[in-house]
């Protein structure tokens, strides 16, 4: 950890409360169903740049949601089998992501007025605060560049 | 958002505590998506059919059940018959062939209760992810909420019809109430193409029209785009198959090939009016950089699966797979499976096709896929398919290689048990 000065972004705040947790931060769309084990939260989709990794606990970042219907139903498990994701921030709003906002009852953000993708990196540790719409990077991971 | 009166009574409990649940997440739904209201719909494809894993994840009774994984509720409160038109969509299992799929008797009772509780609730049991091959065939303008993106962007663009990708959630809740957001594709405006994909080489074959819904999906993402440049008009096996791999690759849900989908006898009509955002070629190289892509798992050429209907097959791909074997046999070790709705299979049989592919060796089943029923024959390492959806999906949920060709190709590995496609 090498700062405490906060990075602060404002946007469009879906509601689910605050939490703070670390940032996974995927630069390309997600796909839920076919693409996420909902058992584990582990991203399974071939040369995805998260392939392996889990969501579980962790602070989704991402641009957007593709692929399948089944989007909501893989979160919607991975949250009952409690391996859904601590918040989600994302860019763009579809059907499939909204409702898995509506599903996960998590801290959710979207309309960012910076891109959280390029802002926050995995590692860092953030607060979502869902309500007001607001995302904090409280500590950067070592080594992760700062700033806007 | 802003409330007709009968929603306002639903959301208030006059209609039973289902239907409330039901409004409420709709009403939260359309609040995250920022639709400014809900809309009428009499025409819900949805997916409510449960394994024995889900139903003990969910537990309580089949209601409880019912509201826990499909409204999002705690339940609590009995479910009535549904209000809208409703069907089920491709499920976990074949009821007769699940044996070969290696459901477990325990797990086969789940299913089969779950899906006679669907049935009690008046959601038809049609059980396929094309419910417009065998008799939902929306109208063009008609308000739907349909969940099964390869079956959305078909309805949205070769019928004309206006729905918007659905979830679980969202589309019982639509059954219960007869409502859904009013926004994305239920608004004219979003339906018009931002992007244009100009295509200078021939697209005839279905795997020609897979090859491209590939290559368009991954550069439109979640945009509308419109393809000029087509000399042969698709029939329906093509563009299912090109729709599904478009879904697949990027989120299309909408597109226009002007001459041949609904709503866009022109280019300018597509862009309504105006000029694209984007401009791509569709040529050699982007066809051979689909093709690469979509074979990209797999090096070894002994096949152990291939796999033929996804989306299910059509009454004629059935016949063209009994063509192409002609007297020819499955290879000992290798295993050919073709998937097709309920009623089509009834037809296969009625035509003869299922004796002559019992004969070869071959398995015709229906109601799921090996995707969304994640099954493979026991040992499986290598599968093949002419359908470039279950080639991205397969190997990644069931941890096996996938070759992508032809349906020719595909009949040629099952008889010799080696995979010799090429582009």
């Amino acid at each position: 950890m090498t700062e405490t000065a906060t990075t602060v972004l404002r946007g469009r705040g879906l509601g689910g409360g605050v939490c703070e947790g670390e940032a996974l931060v995927s630069r390309a769309a997600i796909a839920g169903w076919g693409g996420i084990d909902s058992r584990t939260g582990t991203i399974i989709e071939s040369e995805h740049e998260l392939e392996g990794q889990s969501m579980a606990g962790k602070v989704l970042i991402f641009p957007s949601a593709k692929g399948s219907s089944g989007w909501s139903g893989i979160f919607h498990v991975a949250r009952m089998e409690g391996a859904g994701p601590k918040a989600m921030v994302f860019n763009v709003m579809n059907t499939k992501i909204a409702l898995a906002v509506v599903v996960s009852h998590v801290p959710c953000v979207t309309a960012l007025d910076a891109d959280p993708v390029e802002v926050i990196k995995t590692g860092d540790w953030v607060r979502v605060d869902g309500d007001r719409g607001v995302i904090e990077v409280l500590k950067r991971k070592e080594g992760n560049a700062s700033g806007i | 958002m802003i409330l007709a009166d009968d929603e306002r009574r639903m959301l208030d409990g006059d209609d039973g505590p289902a239907v409330q649940a039901a409004m409420e997440l709709l009403v939260r739904y359309g609040e995250v998506l920022g639709a400014e209201r809900l809309i009428d719909t009499d025409n819900v494809c949805g997916a409510n059919i449960y394994n024995a894993q889900q139903r003990k994840l969910a537990g309580g009774t089949a209601d409880d059940v019912f509201a826990r994984i499909s409204l999002d509720s705690p339940g609590g409160f009995e479910i009535p018959r549904v209000r809208a038109h409703s069907c089920q969509l491709i499920g976990p299992m074949d009821t007769v062939e699940w044996q070969v799929q290696g459901v477990a008797e325990g797990n086969r009772d789940a299913i089969l209760d779950s899906e006679s509780y669907s049935g009690r609730h008046c959601i038809h049991l049609m059980n396929t992810c094309t419910p417009y091959q065998v008799g939902n065939v929306p109208a063009r303008g008609e308000h739907c909420a349909w969940m099964e993106s390869s079956a959305v962007i078909y309805v949205n663009s070769v019928l004309g019809a206006m729905t918007n990708v659905e979830g679980r959630e969202s589309a019982a809740a639509a059954m219960l109430t007869g409502k859904i957001p009013y926004w994305g594709y239920h608004l004219p405006e979003n339906r018009h193409a931002t992007i244009h994909v100009e295509v200078t080489v021939d697209v005839t074959t279905s795997r020609d029209w897979g090859l491209l819904g590939y290559a368009v999906g991954k550069v439109a993402g979640e945009t509308v785009p419109v393809i000029t440049g087509i000399a042969d008009t698709p029939n329906l096996v093509k563009l299912k198959h090109f729709g599904a791999a478009a879904a697949t690759s990027g989120g299309v849900e909408m597109y226009h090939i002007p001459g041949v989908t609904a709503e866009a006898h022109t280019l300018d009509q597509a862009l309504g009016g105006k000029r694209p955002g984007l401009t791509v070629r569709y040529g050699p190289a982007e066809r051979e950089a689909a093709y690469a892509r979509l074979n990209t798992t797999a090096t070894d050429t002994a096949v152990d699966l291939v796999m033929i209907g996804c989306p299910h097959a059509s009454l004629d791909q059935i016949r063209d797979v009994c063509d192409l074997l002609g007297d020819r046999k499955v290879a000992p070790g290798t295993e050919l499976w073709l998937f097709t709705p309920r009623g089509i299979r009834l037809l296969a049989e009625r035509s003869g096709y299922g004796d002559r592919l019992r004969a070869a060796g071959a398995v015709l089943m229906s109601d799921t896929c090996p995707a969304i029923g994640r099954f493979v024959p026991d040992g499986t390492r290598v599968i093949v398919t002419d359908s470039a959806k279950q080639a991205h999906y397969l190997p990644q949920i069931m941890s096996v290689q996938g070759w992508f060709g032809d349906t020719a190709e595909c009949v040629d590995a099952a008889v010799t048990g080696r995979w010799r496609g090429d582009l």
